[in-house]
């Protein structure tokens, strides 16, 4: 610490106070409480290192083992710098950072001299804390970590206090961090929130996976992951359209090269102020979105209201100006019934025209037969729908892979896929009979919660469809899916044909499951939406729900504050409640003094509670019984550990009846 | 200028002055060096937080702030309320340590663990009181000089319980410490009761008369001791012979009679050492100062007004 020579500001020098053994040990309870919480994403070496000097640590402490000499301690740190740039290809950002302060923590642990490095330790402990938020911040992940907080603020007690047993020590603790609760929830609340990072962030700050990808390759997958993970949740202004209505767009893939469909050049072409030429019935909604590491929002076709910063490419996929690397919440609005590109540029349609040039001879030929037999475009679009729905084909998740000439081999001999393979081929189809079509990939369906109303879509929900375009019409959403298994768009995965393998999550049978699934995602999504998103526009949002007309960061510091003097001034008054208490028991004893003084029966300065009560017995031997009882009383309370507050209460009644009873009664 | 502040302190909320008790006004609060270092720390975790935009991170950071709050609030009643007495502090010889005993009493239901009172110019004690308890303190000063020793100002502060904020109060005793001249080390021996030689004889004739029996006590000398009535009857406690008027070891300890070139403190600190030779000795004798006459006498008293009278001899009082 750079404090480390500093005269202390404000207060006298405290000589270095060595640490007790007992210090010792909460030190390494802390680091121990520290260190857990990252051992599941730490390189495992620097885990094995890491176990290695707190075992050594252990044995110190508790069998008198030799400590670790400068010379050991400064190998370890040489090697483990060298590792960490191996591992991580530098020594900063967010991993080597954890990984630097892992070594840090373990290796303070062996210079463990005075109370000044055991605050040094509780320090880094805190720290590692919030580090282990960077990797999961789920309600699970906060409990265990506010628990490990309790142990360490524990530590930080045993530095300053007295030896005290470990059970008391951590119930001081919680209970001190229970006073802190109200504090934590006001700032929570109040504090004004900055938005986004405040300095460049490095490459690996979010992990990120996606269900979708750039490209597609149907015959190279011959088993379709079924990720029950959470890709987004919407929630719409009204009520929700129906299921088979909700196509989700995402990238789309327009150049093929006989196997693999691609991304084209307009995916990176942004489309200036198009979205808002879209006419017709709008539904508004809100996506909140996990973070995949792409810039992709998906929102629902044809989409025409964007939030800020948002663009819409030439395909009509709609782009954030930055990778999505924590979770976000945007508006959206769209209208269901447009369709996009009435004109559209021929070069580009050109592309959507675009085959490699031998290949697939069956399906060419087939393709160039429907469009003569069909006359029109539309006709051809049809035409091919039939034929997916008239002949054998299968849904299945597991399909055999497809060799040279996958289409041809799909279209007439295998005849089994999911929607990649009756996308990729009915798109392959289209362009063959010269029509310019396109797939789209991205999410259809959603399931919706009836417990919080958001409509919940899947990574099992991604999907492919395509789109062909018409003259006079623009491009017209064709889902050849739905042609072959219709459910399969109206009621998702569920509903898949006997024998095919179901995600568990998907299941339609277990009811029961199911709603308590239903729960615990809206449990979830709650803790999303208002703990891990409750950001600026979250903010203002409860802030004016609460009555607040102007909620700007002036308003917010300024209640804030407001209501943390309340806080500190209820919390001075409760926990000085006791010292309240304990005048009132001054209070009360001269009380009886006072009640007896007038009949000449007042007690002398010197005179103890119980000599009092004695001298004035042998006196008055009718005032004996009730003044022995009320000195009694009195001596237990101050001197002893009975309560206050009865024994106040109870001296107020027998000083009443001392007063009525101090005048000799006559005989 | 630090000592100035220090007092304006102290006078905040009425005099400092024993028996005192602690209350609000007399409390002062500051963050120590760990406390700061902790301000700095949650800064930086704050940043973090918002960099990475981490709300359990916030709520982290929130939480240790609000326990800081809660830590000043535990650390302030932790003196809050607290009785500070004194005890008169026992004389001592120049050299040896003065030692002040403060009475601490916690009338509050709960333990005040972790207290630490220094005084100006002593090392700091560690203390702690119990429950409804009570405990004395004892603070100890260097002396150097006879007279009288006024107690510095005691500051009694905690850290108690996380260490991040200090609370402190002051308190100024008000009971001086007696301090004796040192006595006289490798002094010559006492000039022994040759009446003509040690000293004048302001009164009585010398005859050495036996008066009477008394209890012996432990300070009488072995000489006096009536060896004869207990060989008669062992079982009988001791007696002490008295004697009426001067016996022969009558001593007058006179300034006037030590050599003039010796400085006045090195002749008090000869008289001091041979006064407690005297009454070692179990000696009558008595003591004549310019400005003090104290007639011979023997026992802890007299001991007592002897090594005053030396000890405050040319000082105001």
């Amino acid at each position: 610490m750079m404090f480390r020579r500093q005269r202390p500001p404000m207060a006298p020098a405290v000589p270095a106070e060595p640490l007790t053994n007992t210090r010792i040990g909460w030190l390494m309870a802390v680091a121990a409480c520290a260190l857990l919480p990252h051992a599941d994403h730490l390189p495992a070496w620097l885990n094995a290192v890491a176990l290695l000097l707190f075992i050594w640590r252990l044995a110190q402490w508790k069998l008198g083992w030799a400590g670790a000499s400068t010379v050991v301690k400064a190998l370890v740190v040489i090697a483990c710098c060298a590792g960490v740039t191996l591992t991580f290809g530098r020594l900063f950002g967010r991993e080597p950072g954890v990984a630097l302060l892992t070594l840090l923590l373990v290796l303070k642990l062996h210079e463990l001299k005075s109370v000044r490095d055991g605050h040094t330790v509780v320090l880094l402990g805190y720290f590692m804390l919030l580090a282990a938020f960077l990797y999961s911040q789920t309600p699970a992940v906060a409990a265990v970590l506010f628990g490990s907080m309790v142990v360490i603020t524990a530590a930080l007690i045993a530095l300053t206090g007295p030896p005290a047993p470990v059970r008391a020590l951590l119930r001081q603790s919680a209970w001190m961090l229970a006073q802190a609760l109200p504090f934590m929830l006001v700032l929570f609340v109040l504090f004004p929130r900055v938005p986004g990072p405040l300095w460049g962030l490095p490459l690996d700050a979010f992990g990120a996976r996606s269900g979708l990808s750039d490209s597609m390759s149907p015959g190279d997958i011959s088993q379709l992951s079924l990720s029950g993970e959470i890709a987004f949740r919407a929630r719409f202004d009204g009520s929700a359209p129906p299921a088979r209505d909700l196509y989700w767009r995402g990238p789309v893939l327009t150049s093929f090269d006989g196997r693999t469909w691609r991304q084209g050049e307009a995916a990176r072409r942004l489309n200036e102020g198009t979205p808002h030429a879209v006419i017709g019935p709008r539904i508004g909604y809100e996506v909140t979105l996990e973070p995949h590491g792409k810039n992709w929002l998906f929102a629902l076709e044809t989409v025409a209201g964007l939030p800020l910063g948002a663009r819409v490419s030439d395909d009509w996929q709609v782009l954030g100006s930055e990778v999505v690397r924590a979770r976000r919440r945007d508006r959206f609005e769209s209208v269901p019934t447009a369709r996009p590109g009435r004109e559209e540029w021929s070069a580009y349609l050109e592309t959507a025209r675009r085959l490699p040039p031998d290949g697939n001879p069956r399906a060419r030929a087939l393709a160039r037969q429907l469009h003569l037999d069909a006359g029109s475009d539309a006709e051809t679009v049809d035409a091919a729908l039939r034929l997916f729905r008239r002949e054998a084909f299968v849904y299945t998740l597991t399909p055999p892979l497809l060799g040279e000439d996958g289409i041809d081999q799909f279209l007439f001999d295998s005849r089994r896929g999911f929607c990649e393979h009756y996308a990729g081929a009915f798109v392959f189809l289209m362009r063959a009979a010269g029509l310019p079509a396109r797939v789209v990939t991205g999410y259809q369906g959603g399931e919706r919660n009836e417990v919080d109303g958001f409509v919940v879509v899947r990574q099992s929900d991604a999907h492919a469809w395509a789109e062909v375009w018409l003259d006079g019409e623009g491009w017209r959403r064709v889902d050849p899916t739905a042609a072959i298994l219709p459910s399969r768009v109206e009621r998702g995965l569920a509903d898949l044909p006997a024998g095919e393998p179901v995600p568990f999550v998907a299941r339609a049978d277990l009811g029961w499951l199911r709603d308590l699934r239903h729960r615990w995602e809206a449990a979830n999504n709650a803790w999303n939406q208002w703990v891990l998103s409750y950001d600026q526009q979250k903010q203002r949002e409860l802030l004016s729900r609460l009555g607040m007309a102007q909620p700007d960061w002036r308003t917010m510091t300024a209640w804030m504050a407001a209501l943390c003097a309340v806080i500190a001034i209820a919390l001075t008054l409760w926990a000085l409640r006791r010292q309240i208490a304990a005048d009132a028991l001054a209070r009360a004893w001269a009380g009886i003094d006072r009640a007896l003084r007038p009949a000449g029966l007042g007690r002398e300065a010197w005179e103890g509670p119980l000599d009092y009560a004695e001298r004035i017995a042998a006196l008055r031997p009718d005032l004996a019984a009730e003044l022995r009882t009320a000195c009694t009383l009195y001596a237990d309370a101050r001197y002893g550990r009975a309560a206050h507050a009865p024994a106040v209460r109870a001296l107020r009644t027998h000083a009443r009846a001392l007063r009525r009873h101090r005048t000799p009664p006559r005989t | 200028m630090r000592d100035a502040l220090r007092r304006w302190l102290a006078s905040l909320g009425g005099s400092p002055a024993l028996p005192l008790t602690l209350d609000r006004r007399r409390i002062f609060v500051l963050p120590t060096r760990v406390g700061l270092v902790w301000g700095v720390a949650l800064i930086a975790m704050l940043l973090t937080a918002i960099n990475y935009t981490l709300s359990l991170g916030f709520a982290l950071v929130f939480m240790l702030a609000g326990l800081g709050q809660v830590a000043l609030l535990h650390t302030f009643r932790n003196l809050l309320a607290l009785r500070l007495r004194e005890t008169p502090p026992a004389p001592v010889f120049a050299g040896q340590p003065a030692l002040f005993t403060l009475w601490l009493e916690n009338e509050a239901p709960r333990p005040r663990p972790a207290l630490q009172l220094t005084m100006a110019g002593a090392g700091p004690v560690d203390a702690a009181v119990e429950a409804n308890g009570r405990c004395t303190v004892t603070l100890s000063l260097p002396t150097t000089r006879r007279g009288w020793l006024a107690p510095g100002r005691v500051t009694l502060s905690t850290r108690y319980p996380l260490g991040l904020i200090r609370a402190w109060s002051y308190a100024q005793p008000q009971q001086r410490c007696l301090v004796y001249a040192q006595p006289e080390a490798g002094r010559p021996p006492l000039p022994v009761s040759d009446a003509g030689r040690a000293g004048q004889r302001p009164q009585g004739d010398g005859t050495e008369e036996f008066a009477s029996l008394r209890d012996h006590r432990a300070a009488d000398s072995p000489r006096h001791v009536a060896w004869k009535a207990w060989a008669r009857a062992p079982d009988l406690p001791l007696l002490t012979k008295q004697f009426d008027g001067q016996d022969g070891g009558e001593l007058w300890l006179d300034i006037a009679r030590l050599p003039a070139a010796l400085p006045l403190e090195n002749r008090l600190a000869r008289l001091t050492g041979w006064a407690l030779d005297a009454d070692a000795a179990g000696l009558r004798y008595g003591l004549l100062l310019p400005d003090a006459r104290i007639a011979p006498g023997n026992g802890p008293g007299h001991r007592e007004r002897v090594l005053r009278a030396l000890a405050l001899h040319g000082l105001p009082a």
